[in-house]
């Protein structure tokens, strides 16, 4: 019984919740969106008003620009127009579920019911055939065909004979609702990451220690410390194609080290609920000449020595009189067509060093030794030395968050798969099947409907009704 | 054999298919029917030893395991992918609606992408991965997705039927969408092959929309050569306007029923859109927040994602709004294959994003 919706509070509820409005909203937020992916989003001015003379004319542009800036086009996902059409999507989700579930859960919850043959003959599907033999004796295989069909039927004794009746999946028609309650779901994450968290970012040197993340303009604090042991770029093969980025981190709560990881951009580390990521990595400025190089030394006949030097330190190879200083550094060294040494990027990619060895305060020769290439390690009077790394240039670029909604969105990404591939893929289907006692034999009729894809539902029903006219003598 | 040479075959396989499904629906024998049928076959087949044995190589190469060494990783991968997908998709229809006349509309879309990648000099050597495609995400985030792709690319071709077969007047708004968008793809395509010819190059993709996409046409330093390739587009519009009714007749005469392409197109988009949310969106989102620390940024890639998945919500709502069902919801199934093409293509080639690693 529908009620007459005749106030005005009845007319917008029903606007709300119909289909009409949702696929307005469909149509506002998909054509509104195109614009923010074109003008750059929370960029420098300069960049979209280059955009807007290329798009338009360069005498328009400025003019543009303040009337785009005015509409928020340039933070567009986050102005007030926009956030609204977001609004009312869930305003259109709420009412729309409010409007209908009600409806949807009684008739999920209505048992059914025996039908007269009338009724089952003007069904879609409808079946009728005969079988050789009495109801009372077949009655149990067409029970056991019906449960091997998936059909769990409720049996009921009929003044003619009898009648069996029974459906699947019956829950797949609020596969819709679990879907729209998914997107509720995700937005409300949504909302309480973007209320309650924050996103930022932070450097960290290597072998430095910091508890301040920058988040827009503002400055969070941590209560606890991160330090950066080490930070590392591996390439493929020789190239300078970079392979992973790894950073060693240890966080410091207290004075105590809590937790040590290493983090690759896959594979964040978490602490407290604020996840570090992998996002960027550099030299910390003016430090290049300040570092450590690790550096072992073998000698000839096998004496190791692993050291840390700075820029212009010297040291001995043990068991001889050989010293070497480091005269020079490099973090990307090459040589060109004509032998000659030059760095191409101030960026660690290859970093090499520059030996010069004396013995006895005599000049024996000189060389450059390379991180990632040990053949460069070996001296020509037999020692070794392994260049390991150059400490305490870099810094690792963290991106940090807090996210306490994060887990909402996390369900509601599973809700909604379920919703959608129950929406989508499995229908609700009835079967009825009467069995009526008629001259000696039983007359079969099968009256069943479905949601969707009667098809397929037509051929199930075809391969029942086989099964059963196959063992007409209805013997086991 | 080695991978390139098994992906030559295919593209020829489906070229001759191509032709012997066009002999098919002329003379609608049979036999040659079956032929098609097995070139396209033998194509699905070589296409597929393909893929296996690059992805075989990756993992070798790579020592990075099998699943993270899915053959998926750069355009020329995963076009190919796709072409892989529409076959299969394709190959699924012909044996359960038992006809063969949308061979013709797919196997040469088919060929045409496999030759491109040829022509325009899409990287085809395998890669390192840089370190944010490391993830097992990969494979499952770019299957679903170009298996969705697949399937809104069969609705778009049934849509564009549909619209051929329904409409009746030169005047009619659902008549002009579909004679203007095959012209703007003849256009494209036609202008696009000239460049290609008159220049010769073999550069990556969006240095050729960079430097050379329309240099012989519509961006020609020439005046004159501006005007007579307006000039000539506005007449490709006009002719198929002028003439559409002659692929009207065509598809009728392949036996094409409209509730039969209405079926197809609502079934494929109802097998993609399910597909498309958890391995596009849903699977991108969670990679995202695991390898950069948000599931949701609105890069142009994500939100063109978006934009596809509300197209296509919108037609899966409308055919329950009177009035929407038909020739107007068909119109929204050929939109949102367009969306699908610019959320592949056209961001990574026009627009820049955290995605553009996807087009080198």
């Amino acid at each position: 019984m529908e009620k007459e919706k005749n106030t005005l509070i009845d007319k917008i509820w029903s606007f709300f919740a119909s289909i009409k409005f949702a696929i307005i909203i469909f149509a506002l937020i998909a054509t509104t969106s195109i614009i923010g992916t074109i003008l750059e989003q929370r960029e420098d001015p300069a960049k979209n008003l280059q955009i807007l003379s290329r798009l338009f004319n360069e005498s328009l542009a400025p003019t543009l620009y303040d009337l785009f800036d005015k509409l928020g086009f340039f933070n567009m996902y986050r102005s007030w127009w926009f956030i609204s059409l977001i609004v009312l999507f869930a305003l259109n989700l709420i009412i729309c579920s409010l409007d209908r579930l009600p409806k949807i859960w009684k008739l999920v919850k209505e048992p059914m019911s025996p039908l007269p043959a009338e009724t089952l003959k003007k069904f879609l599907i409808h079946r009728e055939f005969t079988i050789k033999n009495t109801p009372d004796n077949i009655k149990s295989f067409v029970s056991d065909t019906l449960k091997k069909s998936g059909f769990k039927c409720t049996e009921v004794k009929e003044d003619t004979g009898f009648q069996f009746f029974g459906q699947k999946w019956n829950y797949s028609r609020l596969g819709v609702y679990l879907t729209h309650m998914s997107i509720l779901l995700i937005l409300i994450g949504a909302l309480i990451g973007i209320k309650l968290g924050f996103k930022g970012f932070m450097e960290v040197g290597e072998g430095t220690v910091t508890n301040t993340v920058i988040s827009g303009d503002k400055v969070v604090t941590l209560d606890f410390l991160v330090k950066c042991e080490n930070f590392e770029t591996e390439f493929y093969g020789m190239s300078d194609m970079p392979k992973e980025y790894r950073s060693w981190l240890t966080i410091i709560k207290d004075g105590k080290e809590v937790v040590k990881k290493s983090i690759t951009v896959n594979d964040p580390l978490t602490f407290e609920g604020i996840t570090f990521y992998q996002s960027s990595y550099g030299i910390i400025p003016n430090s290049l000449g300040g570092g450590i190089f690790i550096i072992n030394v073998v000698s000839k006949d096998g004496r190791t020595n692993l050291l840390n030097l700075r820029f212009g330190d010297s040291f001995q190879i043990p068991g001889t009189n050989l010293t070497g200083r480091i005269i020079d550094f490099s973090p990307a060294l090459r040589y060109d067509e004509r032998g000659n040494s030059f760095t191409y990027t101030n960026m660690m990619n290859n970093p090499a060093v520059l030996i010069d060895f004396t013995e006895s305060g005599k000049h024996k020769f000189s060389g450059w030794i390379f991180k990632r290439h040990p053949e460069s390690w070996q001296l020509p009077d037999g020692n070794r030395v392994e260049f390991y790394n150059y400490w305490g240039v870099e810094y690792t670029g963290l991106q940090v968050r807090k996210d306490p909604g994060v887990w909402l969105v996390y369900l509601g990404c599973i809700l909604i798969s379920i919703g959608l591939f129950t929406a989508f893929f499995l229908s609700h289907r009835r079967i009825w099947v009467k069995l009526i006692f008629e001259n000696k034999n039983t007359k079969v009729i099968i009256g069943a409907n479905t949601n969707k894809n009667r098809a397929a539902f037509e051929r199930k029903i075809d391969m029942i009704v086989s099964t059963l006219s196959k063992n007409k003598e209805g013997a086991k | 054999m080695e991978s390139p040479l098994l992906f030559g075959i295919s593209t020829m396989a489906y070229f001759i298919a191509m032709m012997i499904y066009f002999i098919y629906l002329a003379f609608r024998n049979n036999p040659v029917g079956i032929i098609a049928t097995s070139f396209t076959i033998v194509g699905f087949i070589s296409q597929t030893f393909a893929i296996a044995l690059r992805w075989k190589e990756f993992a070798e190469l790579s020592g990075m395991g099998f699943l993270r060494s899915a053959p998926l990783t750069n355009l020329y991968e995963s076009l190919t992918f796709f072409v892989w997908c529409l076959i299969l998709g394709y190959l699924i229809i012909e044996f359960k609606f038992k006809n063969r006349s949308f061979g013709a509309f797919v196997t040469p879309i088919a060929g045409l992408v496999l030759a491109f990648i040829d022509l325009t000099g899409v990287t085809k050597e395998i890669q390192p991965l840089v370190p944010a495609l490391k993830s097992n995400w990969l494979l499952a985030h770019v299957t679903m997705s170009f298996i969705a792709y697949a399937a809104f690319a069969i609705s778009f071709s049934t849509g564009i039927m549909y619209l051929i077969l329904n409409t009746e007047k030169r005047n009619e708004p659902a008549y002009i969408f579909w004679t203007l968008t095959l012209g703007l793809f003849a256009i494209l395509i036609l202008s696009m092959g000239i460049d290609l010819f008159t220049f010769k190059v073999k550069v990556r993709p969006e240095i050729f929309i960079k430097s050379y996409l329309f240099k012989t046409s519509f961006l020609h330093p020439s005046f004159t050569v501006n005007i007579i390739s307006w000039i000539i587009s506005f007449c490709i519009i006009f002719l198929i306007w002028k003439y559409g009714y002659i692929f009207k007749g065509i598809l009728i005469k392949f036996g094409l029923s409209a509730d039969m392409l209405d079926e197809i197109t609502y079934k494929s988009i109802a097998i993609g859109f399910p597909i498309f949310t958890l391995g596009g969106l849903i699977f991108g989102a969670i990679w995202a927040d695991q390898a950069w620390g948000v599931y949701w940024s609105w890069d142009p890639k994500e939100t063109w994602s978006l934009i596809t998945w509300f197209i296509y919500a919108f037609y899966i709502h409308s055919r329950f709004v009177r009035g929407w069902r038909g020739k107007k919801a068909a119109i929204v199934a050929v939109i949102g294959f367009m969306a699908v093409i610019f959320t592949y293509l056209g961001v990574n080639l026009l627009l820049s994003g955290l995605h553009s690693y996807g087009s080198q």
